[in-house]
């Protein structure tokens, strides 16, 4: 498996392939897709719409079976959902019935234990919804929603984080501050994170490496590393080097997907862009 | 270790959730909690004085136009009637909540139960749905002679009779309620490690809070109607068997004050599952 620079394999998808049930047979969403994800590292998966990246992440998760292939964490397979895990949804998946605070104590409901308020609250504060906690979600921005999910994913302390197109629909400028505010994140606590996005740009600034997924059936077609230094800044969006790359994992993703690629990481092509 | 429910399905997040079920609780439940509140001075005057004006124009009329008490008495008489005969109906109000409540503890338990297992199981639900629906368009008062037949003129028949109203009432609706499935809260739960039973508990039930609650109210209105219709069918106390007595022997005004006392009991359930609904599930808008 490829490992780069120093971290552990946090996280190994090993030839993970996936067919769905239908009325017209088995539909193949998922073909021998391998990856490896290093502790503290940010990966994002790219890729066209239906490739396959919710199967995948939600795979990696334990919410769905895989027909082929593991998927394991720190070196153990994952069969079900697991506690070292935090998942944050695309829209912000809060329970309309709970107010913010019960909203964030959910996942300690579930797992029957005290929550952690220090933490909550210091991670509120962190996201700016300190004072909130007595409002519905239906009293909140979408922008104040999907914070307040990622505290929820964050607040039981897990060491993966999934998000899966998290901020896709936000619009523009919420979408530039979350991007912002989860560099930041990541940067204090290193969480391994795992994002999927349609938004090739996000994914770069974000990223240390972004895997770019082909069409249905969806396998591993190339991966970019992003060298870009932290903290990167909103003005990288407006640079020459990340226009020309996120272009250049553009074109690889309308390419018609070639010979399958079956290293994760097969020499020539991987990009190593210019630090900027 | 993957949900049952929740299977290989991905559920699609930001798009409005189809289906008429859903469409039905939302109409239901607005309309029943969304009512206006009362708030200033100037509205409690308002209601004040329209209500004078209704009661006092129909006193007015039924007084010029001499229309005989046996026809229509005024709302004096009925009120005066109401206050003075107050001692001899009460006890009938107690028969009849006693009737109304037990029988209501038993149809709606059972029918929210019912409602909350079968609705996990859509092949016995697909079994048993003309039966339910047949309970439901039954209209129970029909069964009242058999059931005095077999367990005379006490209490039982008119407890069965409710029970077997408001039951299927509730569980009809608990059933449209709990056939809710938002898949994305569910993958949530699950992430969290949620096992089928806290699914339900903490996201299902929930879910379904807004039409049980309809559900609820409808059995509890349709139980009284059904409570003061079987004591007009047989059996000596209870505010029908009150209201048969006094139209035999022409006392409008005890007639009357008997359906005022009846209609404050179904404004008094109404309000009550309003502030329910309210408190519970009004996160539903
Ligand atoms: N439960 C299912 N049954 C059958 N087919 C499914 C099921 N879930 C997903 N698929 C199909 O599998 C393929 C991959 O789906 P998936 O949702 O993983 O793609 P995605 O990359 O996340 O798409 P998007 O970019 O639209 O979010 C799609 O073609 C989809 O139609
Ligand atoms: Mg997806």
């Amino acid at each position: 498996m490829n490992k780069t620079s120093g971290g552990q394999a946090k996280l190994v998808v090993q030839s993970a392939s996936k067919f769905y049930d239908t009325r017209s047979g088995p539909l193949h969403a998922l073909d021998n897709y391998s990856m490896s994800v290093n502790d503290g590292e940010f990966v994002s998966v790219v890729g066209p719409s239906g490739c396959g990246k919710t199967t995948l992440l939600w795979s990696m998760a334990g919410l769905h079976s895989l027909s082929g292939g593991a998927v394991y964490l720190d070196g153990e397979a994952v069969t079900g959902p697991h506690p070292q895990i935090g998942m944050v949804f695309q829209d912000a998946n809060l329970l309309p019935w709970r107010n913010l605070t019960k909203n964030i104590q959910f996942p300690f409901e579930i797992k029957r234990i005290q929550p952690d308020l220090a933490r909550i609250e210091h991670l509120l504060e962190r996201v700016g919804l300190q004072g909130f906690g007595n409002k519905f979600p239906r009293e909140l921005s979408g922008g104040m929603q999907q914070r307040a999910s990622i505290v929820r994913a964050l607040s039981f302390n897990p060491s993966v984080l999934m998000m899966d197109e998290p901020f896709g629909a936000l619009d523009a400028f919420t979408r530039e501050e979350m991007n912002l505010l989860v560099e930041e994140i990541w940067l204090e606590t290193r969480k391994t994170i795992v994002f999927i996005t349609h938004n090739i740009a996000e994914a770069v600034f974000l990223s240390d490496r972004v895997h770019v997924m082909s069409a249905r059936p969806g396998s591993l077609a190339s991966v970019f590393e992003i060298t870009y230094p932290r903290p990167r800044s909103l003005d990288l969006f407006a640079t020459r080097e990340m226009f020309d790359l996120v272009n250049e994992i553009k074109a690889d993703i309308q390419r018609k997907p070639g010979p399958r690629v079956v290293d994760p990481l097969p020499p020539g092509q991987t990009k190593t862009p210019a630090v900027g | 270790m993957v949900d049952k429910q929740l299977g290989d399905q991905i559920p699609e997040f930001g798009k409005p959730k189809s289906g008429g079920a859903q469409g039905a609780s939302l109409s239901n439940l607005s309309g029943m909690v969304s009512g206006p509140g009362i708030r200033t001075l100037s509205e409690i005057v308002a209601i004040i004085l329209v209500a004078v004006f209704i009661v006092g124009g129909a006193e007015i009329l039924l007084r010029v136009f001499d229309v005989p008490v046996f026809v229509l008495p005024p709302p004096s008489a009925v009120f005066i009637a109401l206050v003075t005969d107050f001692q001899f109906i009460w006890p009938h109000l107690i028969d009849t909540l006693i009737e109304l409540f037990s029988g209501y503890a038993i149809g709606a338990s059972v029918g929210l139960l019912l409602a909350a297992i079968i609705t996990q199981y859509p092949f016995v639900e697909k079994i048993v749905a003309p039966y339910i629906l047949m309970l439901v368009t039954t209209p129970m008062l029909a069964l009242v002679p058999l059931l005095i037949l077999n367990f005379g003129f006490g209490y039982a028949p008119r407890i069965i009779a409710v029970a077997l109203a408001s039951g299927p009432m509730v569980m009809i609706n608990s059933a449209t309620g709990f056939r809710r499935v938002d898949l994305a809260k569910i993958a949530l739960a699950r992430s969290f490690g949620a096992s089928t039973f806290q699914i339900f508990i903490k996201i299902r039930f929930p879910m379904a809070m807004p039409m049980i609650i309809v559900g609820l109210m409808i059995g509890a209105i349709f139980g009284l109607l059904t409570a003061v219709g079987a004591e007009m069918v047989g059996g000596g106390f209870g505010l029908g068997n009150r209201l048969t007595t006094f139209s035999a022997m022409i006392q409008m005004p005890q007639f009357f004050a008997v359906i005022l006392i009846l209609s404050t009991l179904g404004i008094l359930i109404y309000v009550t599952f309003f502030l329910i609904g309210k408190k519970w599930a009004s996160w539903e808008t």
